[in-house]
C-alpha cells in the first residue's frame, strides 16, 4: 500500500503520525483518503484543487512533474517538500 | 536590519501584508518572517538526555555574490511585426524567454532567446534583469538593435547575492561517538522579497549523518537588502559551515579521528534524509575511506600555526527537463542541438554520451547549444543537472536513432527490421546470420539516401533518479598570528562523482567549487552601512580569491555509479562549494586553537578571536 509521509509541520493534524498508508491510485486520491481520517491536511497542501505554490510532490525520491496526477504504485513513498530552485 | 533584528517582535515590518506561512497555514501577526519550515524525526529531548557530550553554538555568514567575472549583457531587437530576438548571457534561455513574456506581456511564441557563450553563472544568470528593458528600448528606438551591458558595481548591487544567515546548532553524542540527537535553527535573509534558500540548507546541515532524533527549523526572513538569488548549492555552504564546525568540536572533545567519527555516523543507502526521503545508492563511506588513504591525510603537518581541517557535505542534486534534436549526415557525423547552456564543458559530456549510445566517436558529433526556437523546453543549467538530465535525453535520443537505423538497414538488406540487430557498435543481419551482412554506423549513414528521407530525431525527458553527491575535504592552513592572514597550504577534495563522463571536466568543477568556497570562507562579504548602502561594490573591495590565493586543489574522484542514470552519472558541480568554509574553520582551530564562527573569517575576525582567547590587548 502506498505510504504518505506527513511533513513535520502537519503532524499536529495526524496525532503525531509521520506516515499514513492509503489505498489510492494517484496523489490526489491519496490526499483525499488521508483527509478522511485527518481533516485539515488537504487544505494545508492544496489551494483550490491545485498544489500550493512552493510545494513539490516527491515520489520515490524524485520530484514529480505530474504532481497531483502522479500515479502511485503498491510500494510508492510520497513526500511533500519545499519546491527547490537551482544554483 | 540583519535577520535577527528583523525577527524581533517589535521590528518594523518590511511588507505590510506579510504573514508567516507554515506549510499552508498563515499566522495572524504582521512579521518579517515569510516562511517557517521544519524537519523532524524521533524525539530530540530524549536524544539529548542520552548524550554524554552536548555542544551548542551560533554562527553567522555574510551576504556573498556568485562572482561570475562576465557581467550580464544582452542585445535585443524587436521587429515591426512584434517578433523579438534576444542574444544574452544566461544559464537558462527558456526562463529568460518566460520572464520577458511575463514582464512585457508578449506571447512566448514571438520571443526567441539565443544564449551566447557564458563567462560564469553559478546560479546568478537564470533570471532576467536587463533583457526586457533592451526589448522595450528596441521598440522605442524604431526597432533597432539595443545592447545593454551591466557595470560590475551594478552586478554586485543589483543581481541577487545569496543570503546572509544566522544559524544555531546543537548536537549530542555518547562516549562511543554515536550521535544521539541534533537540532538546528537556520535563519536566512531573503532580502526585500521572500525566497531565501532555506530549502537548500535544511537537508544539508546534518546531511552526511544518520541521526534518529533531529529537529531542523528554517526561517525565511525579509530584510531591507537586495533580493537574494541562487548561488551554487543555494543555502548549503552556510549550513555545512555551522554543522561541520560543531562536528569537529565534538571530535576534539571525544579525542576521536574525524574520519572515524564520520564512518561511525555516516549515511548509507536506505537511510533517510532529514526530510525523510530515502537515500538511494550513495558513496559517502567510499569518500571517507579514500580520504583516509590519501597521502594528504597520512602526512603530518609540521610547523607553528599550521593546522588541518576536515569537513564533509551532502547535496541532493536535481534532474528536471531536457530536450535535444539530432540529424544524421551522410558522412556518418551527427549534428546535435541540445537545450542546455554549456557552463562547464557539458557540450562535450553530452556529446560523449550520445556517441557511446550510437557506437561512434565523439569527434563525429557536432554539438551546438540551441536557442528557444530550435529545441523544446529545457530547464536551465543549474542544480548540477546538465550532464545527468541532458545526458539522459541524448541517451534516449540515441535509442530512437538506432531504432530508425535498424529499419534503414533492413531496407538495404531487404528484410524486416526484426531480422536486424545493433550491438558492439555494428548493425548486423541476424536471421539468417551472415557475417558479411554487417554495417557500421558510418557505412549505414553513407547509404541513408537509398533508404528514404534523412534520419532525424528529437527528444524531451524529465528523468528521475538524480543521485545525491557527498564529499569529504581535507585542508591544511597556516595562520599568521600577527596579521590574522590565512594561507591555504594544501587542499584535497574527495567526492563521489558517480561515473565521471569526462574526468578532466569533473576535476575542473571540483576545483572551481572549492575556490569559490575558499572565497566565501576567507574573503567575501557585502559591507553595508546603517542605511543599507553597500560600500564594496567593486572587484577590489569585494575580494574574491585569485590563483595567488589557492594552491593546486587535488580532486579525488570516487566513482560510485548512480543507479538512476544509464551511465551512472550524478551531478558534480555544486557539492564542492559546500565543505570548504567548515574545513578551513576547523583547520584554523587546529592551527591556532581558536574557533571562528563568522564568515568571512577575515584577518580582523581571526585576530579578534585570538585576542578574545588569549586576552591579549595590543
Amino acid at each position: 500500500m502506498p505510504v504518505i509521509w506527513i511533513p513535520a509541520m502537519l503532524r499536529d493534524l495526524t496525532d503525531g503520525e509521520d506516515q499514513v498508508f492509503v489505498q489510492a491510485s494517484t496523489i490526489r486520491q491519496a490526499i483525499e483518503e488521508v483527509e478522511k481520517n485527518y481533516p485539515g491536511l488537504k487544505e494545508r497542501l492544496l489551494q483550490g484543487d491545485q498544489l500550493r505554490p512552493n510545494i513539490s510532490v516527491v515520489m520515490d525520491g524524485t520530484v514529480s512533474q505530474l504532481k497531483l496526477r502522479q500515479p502511485l504504485a503498491e510500494k510508492s513513498e510520497v513526500h511533500f517538500l519545499f519546491a527547490i530552485h537551482g544554483g | 536590519m540583519d535577520v535577527r533584528q528583523a525577527m524581533q517582535p517589535d521590528a518594523p515590518t518590511l511588507i505590510d501584508d506579510l504573514r508567516t506561512n507554515e506549510l499552508g497555514k498563515e499566522r495572524d501577526q504582521p512579521t518579517n518572517v515569510a516562511r517557517h519550515s521544519r524537519h523532524e524525526r524521533g524525539d530530540v529531548e530524549t536524544g539529548f538526555s542520552q548524550a554524554s557530550i552536548i555542544i551548542e553554538r551560533e554562527f553567522e555568514t555574510a551576504t556573498v555574490h556568485p562572482g561570475y567575472l562576465e557581467p550580464q549583457a544582452a542585445t535585443a531587437v524587436m521587429n515591426e511585426d512584434g517578433q523579438v530576438t534576444v542574444w544574452c548571457t544566461t544559464q537558462a534561455a527558456f526562463l529568460i524567454r518566460a520572464d520577458i513574456s511575463e514582464v512585457l506581456q508578449i506571447p512566448l511564441g514571438k520571443i526567441r532567446v539565443i544564449p551566447t557563450e557564458i563567462g560564469g553563472g553559478f546560479g546568478g544568470k537564470s533570471v532576467a534583469f536587463i533583457e526586457p528593458i533592451a526589448v522595450l528600448l528596441s521598440k522605442k528606438s524604431g526597432y533597432r538593435p539595443v545592447k545593454i551591458t551591466m557595470r560590475y558595481d551594478e552586478v554586485l548591487t543589483g543581481t541577487g547575492p545569496t543570503s546572509a544567515s544566522h544559524i544555531w546548532v546543537k548536537i549530542g553524542v555518547v562516549e562511543s561517538g554515536r550521535i544521539t540527537a541534533a537540532q538546528a535553527q537556520l535563519v536566512y535573509a531573503a532580502g526585500a522579497f521572500p525566497g531565501s534558500p532555506i530549502w537548500g540548507g535544511m537537508p544539508v546541515i546534518f546531511g552526511p549523518y544518520k541521526i534518529d532524533n533531529l529537529r531542523i527549523d528554517g526561517y525565511d526572513v525579509v530584510v531591507n537588502r537586495p533580493r537574494a538569488g541562487a548561488l551554487r548549492a543555494p543555502g548549503a555552504t552556510n549550513a555545512a559551515f555551522a554543522g561541520e564546525t560543531v562536528i569537529d568540536e565534538l571530535c576534539k572533545k571525544l579525542d576521536m579521528d574525524p574520519i572515524e567519527f564520520r564512518l561511525l555516523n555516516g549515511v548509507r543507502e536506505g537511510d533517510r534524509r532529514s526530510d525523510d526521503v530515502k537515500l538511494p545508492r550513495i558513496g559517502f563511506h567510499e569518500t571517507l575511506e579514500a580520504a583516509r588513504q590519501h597521502p594528504h591525510y597520512s602526512n603530518t603537518i609540521d610547523g607553528p600555526n599550521r593546522g588541518r581541517g576536515i569537513a564533509s557535505a551532502f547535496w541532493g542534486n536535481y534532474g528536471g527537463t531536457s530536450s535535444a534534436v539530432a540529424s544524421i549526415n551522410n558522412d556518418g557525423s551527427v549534428s546535435l542541438m541540445e537545450g542546455s547552456v554549456d557552463l562547464s564543458g557539458t557540450k562535450t559530456t553530452v556529446a560523449m554520451q550520445l556517441a557511446e549510445t550510437l557506437g561512434i566517436s565523439v569527434e563525429d558529433i557536432h554539438t551546438r547549444v540551441a536557442d528557444t526556437d530550435e529545441v523544446a523546453y529545457t530547464e536551465g543549467s543549474y542544480g548540477s543537472r546538465t550532464t545527468f538530465a541532458t545526458g539522459w535525453a541524448v541517451y534516449k535520443l540515441g535509442e530512437k536513432i538506432i531504432t530508425e537505423l535498424i529499419k534503414r538497414a533492413a531496407i538495404l538488406w531487404e528484410v524486416t527490421p526484426d531480422k536486424v540487430s545493433f550491438s558492439n557498435r555494428v548493425f548486423q543481419l541476424t536471421d539468417p546470420p551472415a557475417d558479411e551482412k554487417t554495417m557500421t554506423f558510418k557505412e549505414l549513414a553513407a547509404q541513408i539516401d537509398d533508404t528514404g528521407s534523412p534520419v532525424t530525431a528529437s527528444i524531451s525527458v524529465t528523468p528521475g533518479g538524480a543521485g545525491p553527491s557527498l564529499a569529504t575535504h581535507i585542508v591544511d592552513v597556516e595562520v599568521d598570528p600577527e596579521t590574522g592572514k590565512v594561507d591555504i597550504l594544501r587542499y584535497t577534495a574527495v567526492q563521489d562523482v558517480g561515473k565521471a563522463i569526462h574526468p578532466g571536466l569533473v576535476e575542473g568543477q571540483i576545483q572551481g567549487g572549492v575556490t569559490q568556497g575558499i572565497g566565501w570562507a576567507l574573503y567575501e562579504g557585502y559591507y553595508y552601512d546603517e542605511d543599507g548602502n553597500m560600500h564594496n561594490a567593486n572587484l577590489l573591495d569585494y575580494r574574491m580569491p585569485t590563483c595567488l590565493d589557492v594552491p593546486m586543489i587535488d580532486p579525488v574522484l570516487v566513482e560510485v555509479p548512480n543507479p538512476g542514470h544509464p551511465f551512472g552519472v550524478r551531478g558534480v558541480g555544486e557539492v564542492p562549494i559546500v565543505p570548504p568554509a567548515a574545513a578551513i574553520a576547523n583547520a584554523i582551530h587546529d592551527a591556532i586553537g581558536v574557533r571562528v564562527r563568522v564568515l568571512p573569517m577575515s584577518p580582523q575576525r581571526i585576530l579578534e578571536a585570538l585576542w578574545a582567547e588569549t586576552r591579549q590587548i595590543l
